[in-house]
């Protein structure tokens, strides 16, 4: 990790309806992203885990606080220049991969350089490496259908990380993977996030959230608790104590 | 247990010496409960005389020098055998009520008046995370495994992972079920009980009174 901030929240809460029967969502969450770090939210359901990510994506405009994108602020951006920003910054990761099946994984993958005006060329050299470091360059003219879970769930995360984009917002990301296909899938979502990106993590299995750095908790809409890692190997591998 | 039954089943492989054997059982474990030597050989002890195993001349090939001279030797016997069989073949039973004292203290926590459980559960959770983030992390700095020994260990490592996991689990869990309870006007605290408890064994039946 280091100091660069990719997203900061600050202050921010949102509310559903008015009055009396006003349902807020969040309340007052600050939270800092940095390059290289990964943050797991965890939180029973209705905590505002995803309300939190569609507000850090720019997806949905909180009732007060400020969303910061690579320092710029929301709060002062039209709608389409929230969506230009989205496409060139961050991208999201879902349980169901979300991917588009008439598109190859090489298409899937560029398709938000594409819209944001990259030369067919320039795109497709920008898509081939984030799927190589994916560890699926391979796969590149393949179709969703014919990709393994995992596999989708990779190229989701080449979207994710494709071009300039260095924030990943991902949503129960292994929610929809056995064990070890989930297992793989965190470990090039850490491999992506120690390259320099910044990853948000929402999952309720605390055995995927142990692979942040951060585990912020969530409830009732409030962060109630933060827990980081020490840092220390506690059990050292018996490679390294040769 | 087993640890004797591992180190009786290390010795199916060939015979070895005592520190030997230590090495054998931490390199195929992880090293995660490193022991001493002094344990292996009051086990020894007890596997000879319960004829698991016997004293022997033989030293499985074992490249021999100053290290091992006067040591001794210790093979397998068929009685032994049996044994490692038996228990490769069979499940292992843990005792159902082992005291947790995790359990206990949330179980005597709500009771008590005054108590905030939710900040009880959050704190113990918080560091069962940790726990699982530093058992990640550590895995994480090993890729796929390339010798059986990092395999071992990262079998190992897995059911620390997964305890953990299961811990939070139960933690999440009771949080659930104490705020329906708090709902419902059930979590109240336990005052003293003015009953005086009875003395002795409990009564099996009243029938006798």
């Amino acid at each position: 990790m280091n100091d660069e901030v990719l997203l900061q929240l600050a202050g921010v809460s949102q509310q559903y309806g008015k009055g009396a029967t006003a349902i807020t969502a969040l309340s007052g969450v600050d939270l800092t992203l940095h390059a290289g770090e990964l943050v797991a939210i965890m939180g029973a359901s209705g905590s505002g885990k995803s309300t939190l990510l569609t507000i850090a994506g720019g997806l949905a405009t909180p009732t007060s606080g400020e969303v910061i994108v690579e320092g710029e602020w929301l709060s002062t951006m039209s709608a389409k220049g929230i969506a230009a920003l989205r496409r060139r910054t961050l991208g999201f990761v879902f349980q169901d991969f979300n991917l588009i099946p008439a598109l190859t994984a090489l298409e899937n993958v560029i398709l938000p350089l594409e819209l944001d005006g990259w030369t067919r060329h320039k795109a497709r050299t920008a898509g081939i490496d984030a799927l190589r470091t994916v560890e699926l360059a391979d796969r590149a003219a393949t179709y969703p259908d014919d990709l393994s879970g995992g596999q989708q769930q990779r190229v989701a995360i080449a979207r994710a990380v494709v071009g300039s984009r260095r924030i990943i917002l991902a949503d129960e990301p292994t929610g929809a993977l056995d064990s070890t296909t989930g297992e793989v899938v965190l470990r090039m979502l850490r491999r992506r996030v120690n390259a320099g990106a910044g990853g948000i993590l929402v999952t309720h299995d605390a055995r995927h959230a142990a692979w942040a750095d951060r585990i912020v908790f969530l409830r009732d809409g409030r962060v109630v608790d933060e827990s980081a890692s020490t840092g220390v190997e506690r059990l050292l591998s018996p490679a390294a104590q040769l | 247990m087993s640890v004797r039954l591992s180190l009786l089943a290390i010795l199916d492989q060939g015979p070895c010496y005592g520190y030997q054997l230590k090495s054998e059982f931490d390199r195929r474990t992880g090293a995660t409960w490193p022991l001493n030597v002094g344990q292996i050989y009051n086990t020894l002890d007890r596997l000879e005389r319960d004829e698991l195993v016997e004293k022997t001349e033989k030293t499985s090939g074992l490249k021999t020098g100053n290290d091992t001279d006067g040591q001794v030797f210790y093979q397998i016997t068929e009685a032994g055998r049996r044994e490692v069989s038996g228990w490769l073949g069979s499940p292992v039973l843990r005792s159902a009520a082992t005291r947790d004292e995790l359990a206990i203290k949330l179980a005597i926590a709500v009771t008590l008046p005054g108590i905030d459980i939710g900040r009880v559960i959050q704190v113990q959770r918080t560091a069962t995370l940790r726990n699982l983030q530093d058992l990640t992390k550590t895995k994480n700095a090993t890729d796929d495994p390339e010798t059986s020994e990092e395999l071992a260990w990262l079998l190992v490592i897995d059911s620390l992972i997964f305890a953990a996991e299961a811990e939070v689990r139960w933690l999440d869990h009771s949080e659930t079920r104490l705020a329906r309870a708090a709902a419902a006007g059930l979590a109240v605290p336990l005052p003293l009980s003015t009953d005086v408890p009875k003395r002795g064994r409990p009564v099996k039946s009243e029938s006798r009174a």
